[in-house]
Parts: C-alpha cells; structure tokens; sequence
C-alpha cells in the first residue's frame, strides 16, 4: 500500500518536473526539470527491486548526460539566459504527435496480457550477477559490449582531434605554446 | 542490554512490537521505522558536525603554531553552539537577480549529497548499508553533490560564483574517473560491490595489499569534497569564495557543514574500503563495538585530511587537471589491470601470500612510476618568467637603435 502512495507521489512529480523540463524557457531549470524526472526514474526502479538499474540509471543519466548538458550550457555563451519563445512554431503538431502516441502506448497497456495490475514476484536476486556475466560471456553480449567500447574510444580520439584543430602538439607539455601567446 | 551489544536488531524488534501494539498496520510500521532509521543516520552525522568544526579549528590552529577557540566552555568545546546560534539568528540576505528556487535548493542539496552516502557505510556486523551494489551506490549519490555546488555557483547571478562552479563542474568530473577506476579495486579484491561484503573480506586490510590504491583513493577523495589543496571551487584568493559567494546565514552554514561532513564521510569511506571498516578485536560478538573501531579509523584518516589542508598550499587548476588526467588516471589503470591479472593467479595461495604478492605488486608499480616521472620531468622546458636581465651597471650611451631593454 505504501509503496503505491510512493509510486503515486513520484510519478506526480515526474510529470511536474517533465512539463518544467519542456516549457521552461530558462535551459538550466529546463535541465533541472529533467534531473528531477530521471531521478523519479531511478526511484521508480527501486520500487521494483531493480537497484542495480535504478543505481545505473543515476550514474549514467544524471552522473553522465545531465553534467554533458551543464557543460554545453556553461560553454556556450548566454545559452543560460532565458530568450526566445519558449514553443517551437510547429507546436500543434508536436501536440497531435505526442498526443496520438500517448494514446497508442495507453491502448496498448491496456490490452497488454502482462499488465492484470498485479507485478510478477521481483527477479532473480542473483540479476545483477547474471547481467554482468552476459555482458562478458562469449556466448553472450561481448561482442557488442567491446565494438560499444571502441566506438566510443573512437569518439573520444575524434574529439581531442577536432578540439585541437587538426594541428600537431610536440613536446610534453603543449600548454607552454598557448602562454607564450598570451 | 547484553542482547543488544550482541544483536542491535532487537532494538528495532522491540520498536515494530511497540508500534503493532498500538494497532498500526504492519505495512505503516515498515514505513514508520524507515522513516526512524533515516532520522536517526541523518540527525547523528549533522550532530556530529558540530564537533568536528570545533576539533579541526584547533587542529589546524595547533599547526599555525595559535591556540584556536579556547574562550567559550571548556577548551572551547562549546564554541561551535556560539557559531551555530550566531548563524541562526543571522538575517537571511538574498541578492537580487538570484533563481529563486535553485538558490533555496543549492545548501539543501549540498548537504543531502552527503547524507546519501551515509546509508551504504556498513557500521558494524549487521548494523548499517547491505546494498549489493553498494560502490556504484556510493558513485551515484556522489552526483548530488556536483549538482548543489554547480546550482549554488550558477543561481547566485554573481560571475565569481559562476566561475567557481565551473571550476567545480571540471574538477568533480575529471577525479570522478580515477576514484571509479580505484575503487574497483577493493571491489575486485572482496570479489563484491556489497560494501559489508568488503568489510568482512578484509582478515588482511586491504592497505597491505594495495597501499598506493589507498593513497590516490585519499587523494582522489580530498578533490572531490573540495578540500585544500584542491579548493580552487571557493578559492578566496582569486574569486572571492567561489560558488558560496552570496550565500549568507544558515544557508552558508549548510555549505559548510555539508563540506565538514564530507571531509569526515571520507575518512569513513577509506577506513571501509581500505582500512578493514568496522572490524577489531570483539567487533564480531558486539557489533556496536565495531562502530567505534570505524569511527575511531575514520576519524584519523580525517585527521590526515585536515593536516593535508592545514599544509599544504592550494594548487593551479591546469595542474590540478593535469594531475587528474595525465598521472592518477593512468596510474589508477595500471594498478587496476595489474590487480585484476595478479588476483587471478594468486588468489588461492592464502591470504598472507596473497597480500605479499598485491604488496610486491605495488612497489614495482611505484618504482617505475617514480622513474616514468623523473624522466618526463628532465624533459620539461625550465619554467622562465622572463629573460635574465644583468644587473644595474652605468652604461656607457644610450643605443639609438637595437633590440635591447
């Protein structure tokens, strides 16, 4: 009983923070908005005993992506001040849009066999330890999980390039060059 | 009593039976006593405060060569209750052109930052955090912290708070990479992220094993919270005090109490991970005992920490970012890959051998780190502020023309 109240009050904040994260003209409280429901998020998977899930879901969503967005911010010059309207021009499409796919996901709950409003006995305790297995095993998601992290090393190396600007750095310590010319 | 020196559950048994006896349903109850739980882990540690802000004025004024607060109570024990009253009454000013609700939100974040570390600390044998993925939990709770400092720094409407939490934003993300890949190591080590599972797999602290994990871990630590010599985030000297600039009154207090809990939830944290947490002679029988032996463990790293920014100056922040990438990162996966192949060949020898290879392991890493280092630093260009100029001497005539001074 308590853990509906929970979910109610959480869910109800969610929604909140989610109308905060798109109507705020303002990027940091729109940024904070969405914070607030990726945090709900988490809460949410705790309330179905998926800690590992709810813990992952903080480090890489709030820990990871929303700092991304605070540094996009922050490097960009007067994005933080609030200007320009706060709705695209094409707004009732986007409403008709959202709007139809709400009711399709509704509909499709509805008559989702699984969903007789009673949640399946929590999953193997032993979870965490066989996701992590998977991710590693042969016969498992390795493959996948090694290209992600290439890919990703890629990006990175692409990024020091482009951030450099194409130019070669000799020596141990490039920062000397910038002070000279300063 | 004796039965709540060995067990402490009972105390929460006789709670539920008292609460049920008073016809709350058994659902509430549960509730009810989460509720008590997280007053009583939250209420201790802001207590606790109160104490350490007193012992680390006299402890750092004790370096200075002063005798820190010694007027009110006894060796001015009561001096923090004079601060605290102080800051209570204190008017509350806000600055105009703040964000009215991230600078409400800012000081009360920053000291739930903290508290949410607390529920993972495992406090004794069955007593406090039994979170399986406990380390990650540790990780995801540290965010909050960034956040309050960064929201704090940019809803002040103040460009040296603004810049401080940039500051802040670059220094909390760049030494979150090297404490995520040292702590994997104890994780490695105890084969758990369960840190009570860490705690008792430690027959040997894991300092024997990996004394130089242990290191960057303080190191890595006193950077996140903020700590000299890495302050740069309220570095008086340059911007004021950083992101906390226009918070004044209680609110600067939670800033500071936030920041005098943290430095103490390290301590804890080391003594867990690396320092064999609650255990001691007895910890198993009475597990309250093995609060203090942590609280005790905890509070000399504490100890450490607050003679680290009683000596040491604070440093640039390219060095301080620098230091993050280019030394403890590398160096924090070398020792990680190092562990996990070692682990592997040694775990079935026993624990003292096992320990003496980790230990042997580490002191090869340090000699060729210390060689890596002095080679690169022969290679730096010598740090010249200017050409050399000859001293004063009569010249003979002015030169019309020419490159000279």
């Amino acid at each position: 009983m308590v853990a509906y109240w929970i979910f109610a009050l959480v869910s109800l904040l969610m929604v909140l923070a989610a109308l905060v994260a798109v109507t705020n003209r303002n990027l940091v409280r729109a940024t904070m908005g969405l914070v607030l429901v990726l945090f709900g998020n988490a809460v949410l998977f705790v309330l179905l005993e998926a800690y590992f899930l709810a813990v992952a879901q903080v480090i890489i969503y709030i820990g990871a992506i929303a700092i991304l967005i605070v540094f996009a911010i922050m490097l960009t010059r007067h994005v933080g001040d609030a200007w320009g309207p706060a709705f695209h021009r094409a707004w009732a499409w986007a409403v008709v849009v959202a709007g139809g796919l709400a009711v399709g996901l509704l509909f499709w709950i509805a008559h989702w066999p699984a969903a007789d409003g009673k949640a399946k006995s929590p999953v193997d305790p032993q979870y965490t330890k066989l996701l992590g297995k998977a991710l590693v095993a042969p016969d498992g998601y390795v493959i996948p999980f090694e290209v992600a992290s290439a890919l990703l090393l890629a990006a990175l190396i692409g990024a020091i390039y482009v951030a450099w600007g194409g130019r070669r750095v000799k020596g141990p310590y490039p920062q000397r060059s910038e002070e000279k010319e300063a | 009593m004796g039965a709540f020196l060995r067990d402490p559950s009972v105390l929460v048994e006789a709670l539920r039976t008292l609460f049920l006896g008073w016809g709350l349903s058994p659902g509430l109850t549960t509730l009810l006593l989460y509720v008590l739980g997280g007053l009583v882990l939250a209420t201790g540690p802001m207590l606790w405060v109160i104490f350490l802000i007193w012992f680390e004025r006299k402890a750092v004024a004790r370096f200075q060569d002063r005798l820190g607060p010694n007027r009110v109570g006894k060796f001015g024990l009561l001096q923090p209750f004079a601060d605290v009253l102080k800051l209570l009454t204190k008017e509350d000013i806000i600055p105009a052109g703040v964000d009215p609700i991230l600078y409400w939100a800012a000081p009360i974040l920053s000291v739930a930052g903290v508290l949410l570390l607390w529920p993972a600390v495992p406090l004794g044998l069955g007593i406090g955090g039994n979170i399986n993925v406990g380390v990650l939990y540790l990780i995801a709770a540290g965010t909050v912290g960034t956040f309050a400092i960064f929201l704090a720094g940019w809803s002040s409407n103040n460009k040296y708070a603004l810049l401080g939490a940039m500051r802040t934003v670059a220094q909390l993300v760049s030494y979150e990479v090297p404490m995520v890949l040292i702590l994997l190591i104890p994780v490695l080590l105890a084969r758990s992220m369960n840190m009570q599972d860490i705690v008792r797999a430690q027959d040997v602290w894991f300092i024997v094993y990996v004394p130089l994990a242990a290191l960057i871990f303080l190191i890595v630590s006193i950077a996140e919270i903020g700590r000299t010599p890495f302050d740069l985030l309220e570095a008086e000297s340059e911007i004021i005090a950083g992101f906390h600039t226009e918070y004044s009154g209680m609110k600067f207090a939670m800033f500071f109490a936030g920041e005098f809990l943290h430095a103490f939830t390290i301590g804890i944290l080391t003594a867990v991970f690396f320092l064999g947490g609650w255990r001691g002679p007895g910890a198993e029988t009475y597990p309250v005992l093995g609060i203090l032996y942590l609280w005790l463990k905890g509070f000399l790293v504490y100890f450490v920490v607050v003679w680290m920014r009683a000596t040491h100056p604070r440093i640039r922040i390219d060095h301080l970012l620098n230091f993050s990438w280019k030394f403890l990162t590398p160096l924090a996966l070398v020792l990680l890959v190092v562990a996990a192949l070692l682990d592997k060949v040694v775990v079935d020898l026993g624990t003292w051998p096992r320990a003496l290879a980790h230990l042997v392991s580490h002191g090869v890493v340090l000699a060729v780190t210390l060689q890596i280092v002095r080679a690169w630093a022969r290679r730096l260009p010598r740090p010249v502020v200017s050409e050399p100029r000859p001293v004063a001497r009569p010249q003979p005539q002015p030169q019309p023309t020419g490159t000279g001074d």
